[in-house]
């Protein structure tokens, strides 16, 4: 983490524009996690036991704009401190382009806690642990490029820094792991060069009222795949990420008097186009169906569909190792979300659940929400794994069922 | 018998040209209370007011455009600065009086930009006693008008028009305008359930001309039955400064220019 650098880059940039326009805000929180089915893998009962301070700095002087967000927290779990820089990047604005350069937390694609155009990384430990939402994405450490010359509008994004996807942790989460006595394991990122700078590019604009957009990734699965020392007796396992191209597109707009989602993209597994390498993924079509509606005053709904179409399976099942389990050609999944406002949109009921018709599993959502006044609000939730196979999405987090408990100071 | 006829109704005629309609009552009230200006800028404050005196605020810029004659389609990019959970969210509205809105709200914590479902006009913006068409207006058409009489307000000359909505799924079956004959602007508002019981009003509170244009910079709106209340400030009035078109997109969504916001 370069968090010296930063905070002094801040202070320089402080001192420089010392006539800018400045802010900070934060907040003050505590978020803790209780297992309700089954201790952790350490013995723990807790997945989460933390108190976090985080501080927004904005500071703007046309055309620059800087923004700082960083976290301090102590974890009570590993009893530790730290600090975590968010967000940092610097924003420079021009009539018909722009530019941000620095850590910036990057959203795109239609979809609702699925993604297939978000190419960008996840943490999948703090979701399904119950950290706020916002921290369920990471930032990357890159460029992005705007330019904005009428007939459309496009973003591209360059990434030096690879930035894997963050998965529950094997202390705090039980986990299918077909390999569990290796223990001998080494990650293996790619390396900071040229050739694998990872670029993204975004394409959009309104189509009869339609908003529209094309999508392209070349860089790498952001989950590693595993490479064993000895294909027959391992000791030894390599965590890697292969390399990745993701050709995609999304078309959202009113319909069936609510909001309609399309969302497609093709997976182009680069190192194993004949799918003959059991241990990389095979090359995919993602695609995704959705649909919002406000059915009465406050009151939303929200259902997703969801596939993932596994190309070369034939390939697949030949050279698949016995003893490992077969994953389907077609991996289904489907969402819904309700949200309620109440007493004047200070509580907020909601539920969310991912389900899948192709393998059984499940993850329900349930969640309270309640402002106690404009800077405290506390949220109440739970996660609920269940069903399935032991090595499926959600099965595999069976024993992993937590309540969580969220209170913020806002400031 | 036929001249007799058409001398009656040639006499009646210059009657009924110089009376004014309700309908023609109500279409200048929207000029000038939803329409003014090419565009519009303020900062406003909303303080949402419990039965029981708790206050929570909510402050945003709000920048509005017009596109076409008024009644027609308007665009709106709404800024918010308070509460801090909502600090530095952006909302844009894409108006048109003859179907639903399109509506996209953008979430900074996670810079993403969203569609929200849109159907219901009469919902609550953002938890105050308002809802969507109180802030950006209700379709003329949508009600049959009729004045009920003409009465002083105050030191005001008033036309009281009653409107009724056509179809039932409104939360109120017939509301009563005060319409000042001078300014055309809304003085006072009560809305009738479906029981006919007067159960919010609104009231404009204070009146100012910006640019010689004028605007109510204070009003309230009280839910008499369940004693809620949320008054409304513009504190920062203006109108005509050319807002670019370019404002009301995505990129603008994500990083609102600093001098439409402050």
């Amino acid at each position: 983490m370069q968090f010296a650098p930063c905070i002094a880059l801040a202070l320089l940039l402080y001192a420089a524009t010392a006539s800018a326009d400045i802010s900070l805000h934060g907040f003050l929180q505590g978020n803790y996690s209780a297992d309700t089915s089954a201790k952790n893998p350490d013995g723990g009962d807790f997945k989460l036991a933390e108190e976090r301070l985080q501080l927004k700095l904005d500071a703007s002087k046309e055309p620059f704009h800087l923004f700082l967000k960083a976290d301090a927290f102590y974890d009570h779990i590993d009893r530790k401190a730290d600090l975590e820089l968010r967000e940092g990047y610097i924003d420079y604005t021009a009539p018909n382009w722009d530019m941000r350069a620095g850590r910036q937390i990057l959203t795109w694609g239609l979809g609702d806690l699925i993604f297939i155009n978000d190419f960008f990384p996840k943490d999948y430990e703090s979701f399904f642990s119950g950290r706020p939402l916002e921290y369920l994405k990471l930032g990357v450490d890159g460029i992005k490029i705007g330019a904005y010359p009428g007939f459309a509008s496009f973003e591209l994004v360059i990434i030096p820094f690879f930035e894997p996807n963050k998965f529950p942790d094997a202390k705090r989460f039980w986990m299918f792991d077909p390999m569990a006595s290796i223990t001998d394991r080494e990650k293996k990122e790619p390396a900071v060069t040229l050739k694998n700078t990872e670029i993204a590019l975004r394409a959009y604009r309104d189509i009869a009222g339609y908003d529209a957009a094309l999508y392209y990734y070349r860089g790498f699965f952001r989950q590693p795949s595993v490479m064993p020392d000895k294909p027959m007796m391992p000791t030894k396992l390599t965590l890697f990420y292969p390399k990745l191209t993701v050709y995609g597109a999304s078309l959202q707009g009113k319909a069936l008097d609510g909001v309609v989602s399309l969302e497609a993209g093709y997976y182009d597994a680069r190192e194993d186009r004949s799918g003959t390498d059991p241990m990389m993924p095979n090359s995919q079509t993602r695609f995704l169906l959705g649909y919002q509606r406000q059915l009465w005053e406050d009151f939303t709904v929200g259902v997703q569909y969801y596939a993932e179409y596994m190309h070369d399976y034939a390939e697949y099942k030949k050279n698949l190792p016995p003893g490992f389990p077969q994953e389907r050609r077609l991996h289904e999944l489907v969402t819904v979300r309700l949200t309620q406002f109440l007493m004047h949109q200070t509580l907020r009921l909601s539920w969310f659940s991912f389900w899948s018709p192709s393998d059984g599993d499940y993850l329900l959502n349930p969640e309270v929400k309640y402002n106690f006044t404009d800077h405290i609000w506390a949220a109440l939730g739970g996660m609920v794994f269940g069903n399935g196979n032991k090595w499926s999405q959600f099965g595999q987090f069976d024993k992993n069922d937590n309540v969580y408990f969220q209170l913020r100071y806002e400031f | 018998m036929k001249r007799l006829m058409l001398l009656l109704v040639l006499l009646l005629l210059p009657l009924e040209v110089f009376a004014i309609t309700a309908d023609e009552v109500m279409k200048k009230s929207q000029a000038a209370f939803l329409y003014p200006g090419k565009d519009f800028k303020a900062r406003v404050m909303m303080k949402l007011v419990s039965k029981g005196g708790q206050e929570r605020v909510r402050e945003m810029t709000m920048l509005r455009k017009n596109f076409g004659e008024t009644g027609g389609d308007q665009k709106y990019f709404i800024y918010f600065f308070q509460p801090a959970d909502v600090k530095d969210m952006t909302f844009m509205v894409y108006k048109y009086p003859k179907k639903d809105d399109d509506r996209w709200l953008f979430v900074p914590a996670i810079s993403m930009v969203r569609r929200i479902a849109a159907q219901d006009k009469r919902s609550s913006f953002v938890g105050s006693d308002f809802t969507y068409e109180d802030v950006s207006g209700r379709d003329i058409e949508d009600d049959t008008h009729a004045i009920s009489k003409e009465e002083k307000l105050g030191t005001k000359d008033c036309y009281v028009v009653k409107s009724t909505p056509k179809t039932a799924d409104v939360d109120y079956s017939y509301k009563l305008s005060w319409i000042d004959k001078a300014t055309s602007l809304p003085i006072k508002e009560e809305y009738y359930d479906k029981r006919g019981d007067l159960y919010k009003t609104f009231t404009a509170d204070e009146i100012k001309d910006v640019k010689s244009l004028p605007t109510i910079t204070k009003r309230t709106m009280k839910n008499l039955q369940s004693g809620h209340m949320t008054e409304v400030t513009y504190i920062k009035v203006d109108y005509n400064l050319n807002i670019e078109d370019s404002l009301f997109t995505e990129r603008f969504l994500k990083q609102p220019p600093k001098k439409w916001i402050d």
